[in-house]
Formats: C-alpha cells, sequence, structure tokens
C-alpha cells in the first residue's frame, strides 16, 4: 500500500526499522497460527495426533497451489479467477484421455498442458487486447467450464489408470503425503522466484507502476503472459492432485474454489491493489486456513458455517490495516491541532 | 436520430438480439409469437433487474458479487416469515424484501464509502457471508411451495394485459432506471463519479456516497428479487441462484458496461440481459443440449469484451470533437 511506502522514507520509521519489521503482517499471521492451534488442541484432543494432522492437509494443498502464482499475478495488477473452471476443463480432458487407455504420466501431462493452455489463453486475451482480467476471467471462467459441460455433460468418468491415485493419496514418508511435499516444493520455489530473481522484482515494479515498469524498460505484456501461463500451469498441477485424490471427474469438480484461492492470498497480506505481498505471508494464511477448518471440522461445525468465518476473515483483514491507519491520522490531527 | 442509433453499440447489439430472434422464428415459428416473446421477457425480468443495479455499481468502479447471495438470503427470509406468518400482507412482505435487500447492500456500500477497501475484496467476503447466514437462518432445510401462501406464490403470476406482474415489475424498473440516469443529477453522478473521480470530486461530487447509493440500490433490486424469485419457482432454499451474479455482470458486459467505470446505457444493459435471455430460451428449440449454455455466454462475454475494446480505442481520437457537437445540436431545442 502506498502509505507504507510513505512510512517507511520518513526518518522516524527508520530509527524503528526493527521494530517495524517485527511488527510485520507475518508476524501477526504466526501469532494467530499459534493461537488457533493451541485453541484448538484445547479443545480437541484428536487435534495434535500427526495422522489427524497429514489428513487436514489434504483439505487445502490443492488451493495453496494455486494461490502461490495467484498471489504473483495479485501482485502484478491482475487477477484470475478462472482458476477453478481450469481446474474443471483440465480434469475433464485427463478423463477423456484415461478412457482411451493413456498411461498415468500420459494423463498427467494432459492436465498440465490444458492448465497452460488455458492460462495462455487469458493471458494473450489481456495482454493483446488491452481487456481488464477481471472481465477476461468471468468469460473465461464460463467458458472453461462450459467445455467441461459439453465434453461430459452429466456423465462422469472414474477410469483412471492403475497408480494415477498416487498423487492425490499417496505418501512420501510416514505422514507426508505427495501433495504436502509437492506443495513445500513449489512454496520455496515460488518465493526464490518472487524474492530472489530479477523476474520477481519486476513483478512488484509492474504492481506498483505498470506504466513506469514499461517505460523503465519491462517487457511488462510478455511478464503478464508469463504470469497468466503459470496460474494455468498450476491449476493444471492442482487438477491432477485433485482428480487424482478424488478418483472421479465431474464438470462440477472444485466449483467455488477461486474464492477461497483469493481469500487465502489476500489474507496472505498481498494488496488486492498489487505491489506488495509475500509467498511467506501466502504459506502462513494456509496454514492458518487449513487449520481453522480442521479445528472446526473437529467441532462438527458444518462446511457452510466455515465460509461465514472465512468471508468475515477476509473482510476483517483488509478492514484493519485501514481503520488502524484512520486512527493513527486522527491521532496525529489530535497532537498536530495541541501544538 | 435513427441512423445514430444504428450505429452505436445498443444499435449494433439490438440488430444481433434480432437477428438471432427471428433466425430461431424461421426454424420454429412458435417461438417468434407474441406469447412467447412475453414469456422471453418475463423470464429475464428478474437478470434485467439485477443488471440494471450492477450496472450502478459497475459504472462507479465497483463490483457487486454478493447480488445472488443476497437474492437467496433474502428470499429464503421472506419466504419463512410468509411460512410462519401467512397472514401477514403481500404489500408489507415486498417492503421487507426491499428493506433486507437494501440493508444488506449497505453493508457493502459502507465498507467501500467509509473504509476505502476494494469492493471486489468486501462482496467477495459478503457473498460467503450471506449465503452461509441463509444456511443458519434456514438450518439448511427448504421452504416448498405448500408451505407459502396462494397470494404469495400468485402475485407474480398475475396477468396484466397478459403479461405478468414479474414482467411488468422489470418493466417499471427500466423506465425509473432510464429517467434517473438521463434526466436526474443523481443519475449522473453515477457517470461522473466513476468516468473521472478526481474531477468528479472537484466538483463537488461525494464519489464515495455515490458508490454507497450504487450499492443500496443494487441491494435494494436484489432484496426485491429475491422476493420474485423464491415466488416464481415457488420453492426456497440455500443454494438458490448459486452462481447468478456471473450472469448478472456477463449482462452488463454484453450491454457495453465498462468494467472500467463511467461507461454504460441502460438500453444496452436491459438489451444485454435480453441477449442471453434469447440464448437461453433458444437452444433447447434449435436441438442444442442445455449443456452448451455456459460455454456459449462465456464466449459471447469474451467476444463482446473485444469488440467494446477496440471500439473504446476510437473513442479517444473523437473525445476532443464529440462534445461541441452536442452543444450544436442541444443549442436549437433549448430555444
Amino acid at each position: 500500500m502506498d502509505t507504507a511506502i510513505k512510512k517507511s522514507a520518513t526518518p522516524d520509521a527508520l530509527l524503528t526499522g526493527r521494530l517495524q519489521k517485527f511488527f510485520r503482517w507475518e508476524s501477526f499471521l504466526i501469532l494467530i497460527v499459534v493461537l488457533v492451534c493451541v485453541m484448538n488442541s484445547y479443545l480437541s484432543p484428536y487435534f495434535l495426533d500427526p495422522w489427524n494432522l497429514s489428513d487436514a492437509t489434504f483439505n487445502f494443498t490443492e488451493k495453496a497451489l494455486i494461490a502461490l502464482p495467484m498471489a504473483m499475478l495479485i501482485i502484478a495488477k491482475e487477477i484470475d479467477i478462472s482458476v477453478a473452471a481450469i481446474i474443471s476443463l483440465s480434469s475433464t480432458l485427463m478423463g477423456l484421455v484415461a478412457q482411451m487407455g493413456a498411461p498415468v504420466y500420459a494423463v498427467a501431462f494432459v492436465g498440465i498442458l490444458a492448465g497452460a493452455a488455458c492460462g495462455l489463453f487469458n493471458g494473450v486475451l489481456v495482454t493483446h487486447f488491452k481487456i481488464p482480467s477481471i472481465v477476461v476471467t468471468i468469460g473465461t471462467m464460463s467458458l472453461f467450464r462450459g467445455i467441461s459441460y459439453i465434453l461430459l455433460g452429466d456423465q462422469v468418468v472414474r477410469d483412471y489408470p492403475d497408480g494415477f491415485e498416487f498423487f492425490g493419496q499417496g505418501y512420501v514418508y510416514w505422514v507426508f503425503s505427495f501433495e504436502l511435499v509437492l506443495f513445500a516444493f513449489f512454496a520455496l520455489v515460488f518465493y526464490w522466484l518472487l524474492h530472489r530473481t530479477t523476474f520477481g522484482r519486476y513483478t512488484y515494479a509492474i504492481g506498483n507502476n505498470p506504466t513506469a515498469s514499461y517505460y523503465s524498460g519491462i517487457k511488462v505484456d510478455k511478464h503478464r503472459l508469463i504470469l497468466f501461463t503459470l496460474v494455468g500451469v498450476m491449476s493444471g498441477v492442482a487438477s491432477v492432485l485433485l482428480t487424482s485424490r478424488l478418483g472421479s471427474t465431474r464438470p462440477s469438480i472444485a466449483m467455488g474454489w477461486e474464492l477461497s484461492i483469493i481469500t487465502m492470498v489476500v489474507l496472505g497480506g498481498v494488496s488486492i491493489l498489487g505491489g506488495s505481498g509475500t509467498i511467506a505471508g501466502v504459506v502462513l494464511a494456509v496454514i492458518l486456513m487449513g487449520l481453522v477448518t480442521f479445528g472446526m471440522g473437529l467441532l462438527n461445525i458444518p462446511g457452510i458455517v466455515m465460509t461465514i468465518i472465512v468471508g468475515v476473515m477476509l473482510i476483517t483483514v483488509v478492514s484493519l490495516p485501514v481503520l488502524i491507519t484512520m486512527y493513527k491520522t486522527s491521532l496525529k490531527r489530535k497532537e498536530a491541532k495541541a501544538l | 436520430m435513427l441512423k445514430r442509433f444504428v450505429y452505436s453499440r445498443e444499435g449494433v447489439l439490438s440488430i444481433i438480439v434480432l437477428v438471432m430472434f427471428f433466425g430461431v422464428g424461421v426454424i420454429s415459428p412458435d417461438f417468434i409469437s407474441l406469447s412467447n416473446s412475453i414469456s422471453i421477457f418475463n423470464d429475464t425480468s428478474i437478470l434485467i433487474m439485477l443488471a440494471l443495479g450492477q450496472m450502478l455499481v459497475i459504472l462507479t468502479r465497483c463490483i457487486d458479487l454478493s447480488v445472488a447471495a443476497n437474492v437467496a438470503f433474502t428470499g429464503m427470509f421472506v419466504a419463512m416469515v410468509n411460512q410462519y406468518f401467512p397472514e401477514i400482507s403481500m404489500v408489507l412482505l415486498i417492503l421487507l424484501s426491499l428493506l433486507i435487500g437494501a440493508l444488506l447492500g449497505a453493508i457493502n456500500g459502507l465498507f467501500v464509502w467509509l473504509l476505502k477497501v476494494p469492493s471486489i475484496v468486501i462482496t467477495l467476503g459478503t457473498m460467503s457471508i450471506y449465503r452461509g447466514a441463509t444456511f443458519l437462518l434456514s438450518d439448511g432445510a427448504w421452504v416448498n411451495s405448500h408451505q407459502m401462501s396462494e397470494s404469495f406464490i400468485a402475485l407474480p403470476r398475475f396477468e396484466i394485459l397478459s403479461m405478468p406482474v414479474l414482467g411488468w415489475m422489470a418493466v417499471v424498473v427500466i423506465i425509473l432506471a432510464f429517467w434517473a440516469m438521463k434526466f436526474s443529477v443523481w443519475g449522473r453522478n453515477f457517470y461522473s463519479a466513476g468516468g473521472n473521480p478526481m474531477a468528479a470530486f472537484y466538483s463537488g461530487v461525494n464519489v464515495g456516497k455515490v458508490q454507497f447509493y450504487a450499492f443500496l440500490v443494487s441491494g435494494t433490486l436484489s432484496g426485491l428479487c429475491g422476493y420474485l424469485w423464491v415466488s416464481r419457482f415457488a420453492v426456497a432454499y440455500v443454494d438458490v441462484a448459486n452462481g447468478f451474479e456471473l450472469q448478472v455482470i456477463a449482462a452488463c458486459v454484453i450491454g457495453g458496461v465498462s468494467i472500467v467505470g463511467g461507461l454504460g446505457t441502460v438500453v444496452g444493459c436491459v438489451i444485454g440481459a435480453l441477449f442471453i435471455g434469447v440464448v437461453n430460451n433458444a437452444l433447447p428449440i434449435i436441438g442444442v443440449s442445455p449443456f452448451w449454455q455456459m460455454a456459449i455466454s462465456g464466449l459471447v462475454i469474451i467476444i463482446a469484451v473485444i469488440a467494446n475494446a477496440s471500439s473504446d480505442k476510437d473513442k479517444a481520437r473523437i473525445i476532443l470533437r464529440k462534445p461541441d457537437k452536442s452543444i450544436d445540436s442541444a443549442q436549437p431545442q433549448s430555444h
């Protein structure tokens, strides 16, 4: 946010730099994660069982895999709300290929390739025709899922080859599932990409000021195209995992996921206006949402009530910083008047 | 005047809708009969009303994703009031639906106005909150037609001049919207707040307040549609109108409402909604599986925005000349 930039430029902010580092959004998230852990283990004796915790990770790893590139896309001032539809289309195509008797890796490859193609399509529409990404992806959201409905209708595909179930149900070591390990791997990859490469710095630059970035020689459109394709690829990966975990494909698969994915990203401290946010924040938000969902599941709270809580969390998270700044400025005004 | 309309975005769109309409009529003459035309309009009424509310929101550079959840909540609320207190008059119930809808819309609007939080985040949140609240309210149970009073179900079906009240309500909303957006300062403010917020601010328009009004109107119309939806389908449940917000936004986008704000007309918006209505009604007649519906509306949205984007490019060039012309044509009329 622009207020944060202004603040870090003032001298008194430099003095309290170390303190400010401590009062980051990420530290706040860690605090809440710890609180939720303590509360959950107090409320339910089953919470701290390693296998239970491992089961709980299945609820969010697929969404989290998409949240990582989505965070980069939102930092670059774009958004993709067609991700759930990409999952559906890629899952449908995997199902059709599997029905033709394709081997395991071919099926997975088709899924990821389909995701990449969908992402590229979004990217081309946004960059070539200069249409706001939200409109493009509202359209492609209907288009992609619509194609799934055309291809499958009310059918269900269940004939996946033997061994395909490993992606979504297999374990790599002890309680660590393949999904969880894959998420950890990609979290590191995206951390490196966003915080340790010029590609990542360009993403922030574009999010803060696309025009200035363009005039400084960043290939803004190409960058956006890559980000959209990246979101598509990861949606394809998530689709492989989800299809493998469920063992079946329907056109209505992953309905409404785009909302929880965007919630994860915003909860992780990524500004919806672009230009700021970290992968660490997103990972913490993912863990937080997973724990809250899991804890409430243990307490037998129905899923739809959880959506209320997620909604309240989302609104609180975006409103709280604004309220705090408003409070601070009103204090400063009072001080100025007193002088 | 006519020539200008034909070349305008609305003109092109309405020609496309008419060609589609009569094209299907060639295959099946019943499709273009008066009674079927009325029933298509009646079918699209709810979409038209919601799209007009959404247009105000989009004009002010915001978006309201919570409309469908608002429809579900208000619909469930009035259905349950009707179930437990069947003696309450319909006038009161409709007022109640308007009030609840307005309240839910005002919550969105207040966040956007006072806290300046991006509307997409707020309405994304309230969307799941309102939907969840519908579940809490009903405990997951359905309100079925036999639990509703007779007048509750009959009202939108009551025919005046062979068109049901539901259709007439849409007509009233269209006329009110047309008048307000064309001739009232209140309506013009939506355009100025979205077209250039800075300029609007300096000319004394409270942009935040205008955005609040947009959400208020969108919410109020959603409330009304909540009752109409539940009554029309004679059933209320948690998943009513699930995902309908996208069709509403689609209607606006097809109708030429620019998502970056400040651009869009009532006529365009209505034709955009009718486009979706005609497609939905025509598919079964020309023998296309209803499973095609979703992909077609997606494709249409994409084509419409690409067309809008390329016509916007010409705008930059005529922007300097256009005002002079309108002054010239306006002056003789005022004398």
